[in-house]
C-alpha cells in the first residue's frame, strides 16, 4: 500500500494562502506599480532609512528561528566576482547596481512548453511574496542567517511546462563588464551559471529572492533576483538572473568548470565530504568568536535527504 | 640621525600593521568576518616582512653600503612576530586548541601543511638570531643555517597561492617579488666568483 508521507510544506491550501496574504500581494504589486510609473528606476537605492520596500511579508514553516545575521554584515561581506574577487569589492561597487537605465529582463527557455522573455517587474508579478529566513552556509566554511523576500521557484517553473525532456534546470547570471567590473578580469568563465536537477529546482525549499530585511535585493546581493538553494553552498545560489533554461544534460556550472575535483555539480552542505583544501567539519557563522558543527544538508535534511537517498554523496559531491 | 634613534623608528613603523589591527579589531572595523581579517593580515604582514628582510643585502649591494645590514635582523624578528601572531590565531580561533584537529587538519590539508613547514623553517632562525647564538654558532654555519630564510619566503609564498579559490593575482605578485629577489642573490654570487680574486 502506498502511504503518502506527510511533509512539513503540505499544509492545506486555505492555510499556505489566507485572505490577508492575499491582500498583501495585490498591495504590493499596486506599489510596484506605483513605484514603477513615478519613475523610470525600476530598482532604487536601497536606503535603510527609508524602510522597508515589501511590506507585511507571510512568514514561512520553513523559516528558522535563529538569530539573524546583521543587515550590515550580509550586506558587507560578499563573494559576488563578478564585482571583484575581495569580500568588500561588491558593497563598493554594487550600491547602483543594476543601471535604471538598463531594464532588466529574464528569459526562460529550453525543454519547455511555454518559454518567454519577461520584464522584471512582469516576471515576478503573479507570485506571492513572503518572507524564508533560511541559513546560507558558504564553501568557504561560514555562514549566516538571512531573512530573504522571495517566492517559490517551483511556481516559475510550473508556469513553463517543462517537457519530458527537462532534467535539469540552467541559471545564468548577467554578463555586463561595465556594469560588473569584475568580468573584465577572467576569473571565472563568464557570465556565472549554476544549474539543479527538476527535482531541486522543484523543491519548495528553493526559492527565487528578490529582496532581504524587508528590502529590495542590495546590488552585493544579487540584485534584482537571485536563487536561494539553503541546504547547497552558497555558490550554488546564483545571484542577478538574467536566463532560465530547461535541459536535458547536466549544466556545466561555474565552479565545476574551474576547478572540477574541488567543486561537484550538488555541492550539497556536507560535513562528512571536506574540500580538498579544508575542512568543512565545522562553520564560522558570522558575528560568533567560536566555530560551530556544520550540519548535514545545512540543517535541512529532514525536507531533502529523500532526494539523495542511494547516492554516494562522496562521489556526487 | 643617531643608531639607536634610527632603529626606534624602524621597530615603530614595524610595529603599525599589529597597533593597526588592534585598533581596527577594537573599534570593530575589521569588517562582518574579524577573525579571518586578522588571520589573513597577520600572515600577509608575516610575508611581507620576510621580503622586506630578503631585501637588505640587495640594498647593500646597491648603494655598496652594509649599513642596513643593522636593520635586517629586527625586520626578520618581525616577521617571526607576525608568523606567531598567525598561528596563535589559527591555533586558537580557528581550532580552538583542538590538538588531535590541528593535526589531522595538518596532514590532510596541504596548504596547512606548507604553512606549518613555513613555521617550523622560521624557528630556528629566530632563536639563532641573538649576537651570543652567532658567536656559538661561527659566522659560517650561521650564514648557511640562515639561507634557510630564503625556503621560509617560498613555502610563505606557496602557502598563500594554495589558499585562495580563483584569484591568484596577489599570491603572484608575492611570488615575483621572491624570484626577483632570489635571481638577483643568484646573479650577484655567480659574479663574485667568476670575479678575479681581489
Amino acid at each position: 500500500m502506498w502511504i503518502k508521507k506527510r511533509r512539513p510544506w503540505d499544509l492545506p491550501e486555505s492555510e499556505i494562502t489566507d485572505h490577508k496574504t492575499y491582500l498583501n500581494r495585490r498591495k504590493f504589486i499596486e506599489g510596484a506599480i506605483g513605484v514603477a510609473a513615478l519613475s523610470v528606476m525600476p530598482f532604487g537605492r536601497i536606503n535603510a532609512a527609508k524602510g522597508e520596500d515589501f511590506e507585511a511579508l507571510s512568514s514561512s514553516a520553513f523559516s528558522t528561528d535563529e538569530r539573524l545575521t546583521s543587515f550590515e554584515s550580509i550586506t558587507t561581506y560578499n563573494n559576488f566576482y563578478e564585482f571583484g574577487t575581495d569580500k568588500s569589492a561588491p558593497s563598493a561597487l554594487a550600491a547602483d547596481f543594476p543601471d535604471p537605465a538598463k531594464p532588466w529582463q529574464i528569459t526562460v527557455d529550453g525543454e519547455c512548453d511555454n518559454p518567454g522573455v519577461f520584464d522584471y517587474q512582469e516576471f515576478i508579478q503573479p507570485y506571492t511574496l513572503e518572507e524564508r529566513i533560511y541559513r546560507l552556509r558558504c564553501v568557504e566554511g561560514w555562514s549566516m542567517v538571512i531573512p530573504w523576500v522571495g517566492f517559490e521557484l517551483s511556481e516559475v517553473l510550473k508556469k513553463a511546462q517543462p517537457n519530458s525532456r527537462a532534467k535539469f534546470v540552467e541559471f545564468t547570471t548577467l554578463y555586463d563588464p561595465e556594469q560588473m567590473p569584475g568580468q573584465r578580469r577572467r576569473v571565472l568563465q563568464w557570465p556565472y551559471k549554476e544549474g539543479l536537477r527538476i527535482d531541486e529546482a522543484m523543491h519548495p525549499l528553493t526559492i527565487l529572492a528578490v529582496g532581504l530585511y524587508g528590502k529590495m535585493m542590495p546590488g552585493q546581493n544579487g540584485a534584482p533576483i537571485r536563487l536561494v538553494v539553503p541546504w547547497k553552498y552558497g555558490f550554488k545560489s546564483i545571484k542577478s538572473i538574467v536566463r532560465i533554461r530547461f535541459t536535458e544534460k547536466m549544466p556545466l556550472t561555474a565552479w565545476v568548470e574551474s576547478a572540477p575535483h574541488e567543486y561537484g555539480f550538488y555541492s550539497n552542505v556536507n560535513p562528512g565530504v571536506n574540500h580538498p583544501r579544508w575542512s568543512q567539519r565545522r562553520e564560522r557563522r558570522i558575528g560568533e568568536l567560536l566555530k560551530r558543527e556544520t550540519l548535514m544538508f545545512n540543517g535541512y535534511g529532514e525536507y531533502v535527504a529523500e532526494m539523495y537517498s542511494g547516492m554516494d554523496l562522496r562521489k556526487f559531491f | 640621525m643617531r643608531l639607536a634613534y634610527s632603529k626606534a623608528l624602524v621597530f615603530s613603523l614595524a610595529l603599525l600593521p599589529f597597533c593597526w589591527l588592534v585598533y581596527g579589531l577594537l573599534t570593530d572595523q575589521l569588517g562582518a568576518n574579524p577573525i579571518e581579517s586578522l588571520t589573513r593580515d597577520t600572515g600577509l604582514w608575516a610575508l611581507r616582512f620576510l621580503l622586506i628582510t630578503l631585501c637588505i643585502s640587495p640594498l647593500c649591494w646597491l648603494t655598496g653600503m652594509s649599513y642596513w645590514l643593522r636593520y635586517r635582523r629586527m625586520l626578520g624578528l618581525f616577521a617571526f612576530f607576525y608568523a606567531c601572531l598567525h598561528m596563535l590565531l589559527y591555533l586558537g580561533l580557528d581550532q580552538f586548541f583542538d590538538i588531535a584537529e590541528i593535526i589531522r587538519d595538518i596532514k590532510e590539508r596541504p596548504f596547512i601543511t606548507v604553512g606549518f613547514i613555513n613555521f617550523l623553517l622560521l624557528l630556528p632562525l629566530a632563536f639563532t638570531s641573538s649576537n651570543a647564538m652567532i658567536k656559538r654558532l661561527g659566522g659560517r654555519r650561521w650564514r648557511q643555517l640562515h639561507r634557510l630564510s630564503y625556503l621560509a619566503a617560498l613555502t610563505a609564498c606557496l602557502h598563500f597561492l594554495m589558499l585562495v579559490k580563483a584569484d591568484t593575482r596577489q599570491p603572484l605578485i608575492y611570488i615575483l617579488l621572491l624570484a626577483i629577489l632570489l635571481v638577483w642573490r643568484l646573479i650577484h654570487y655567480r659574479r663574485r666568483l667568476s670575479a678575479p680574486a681581489s
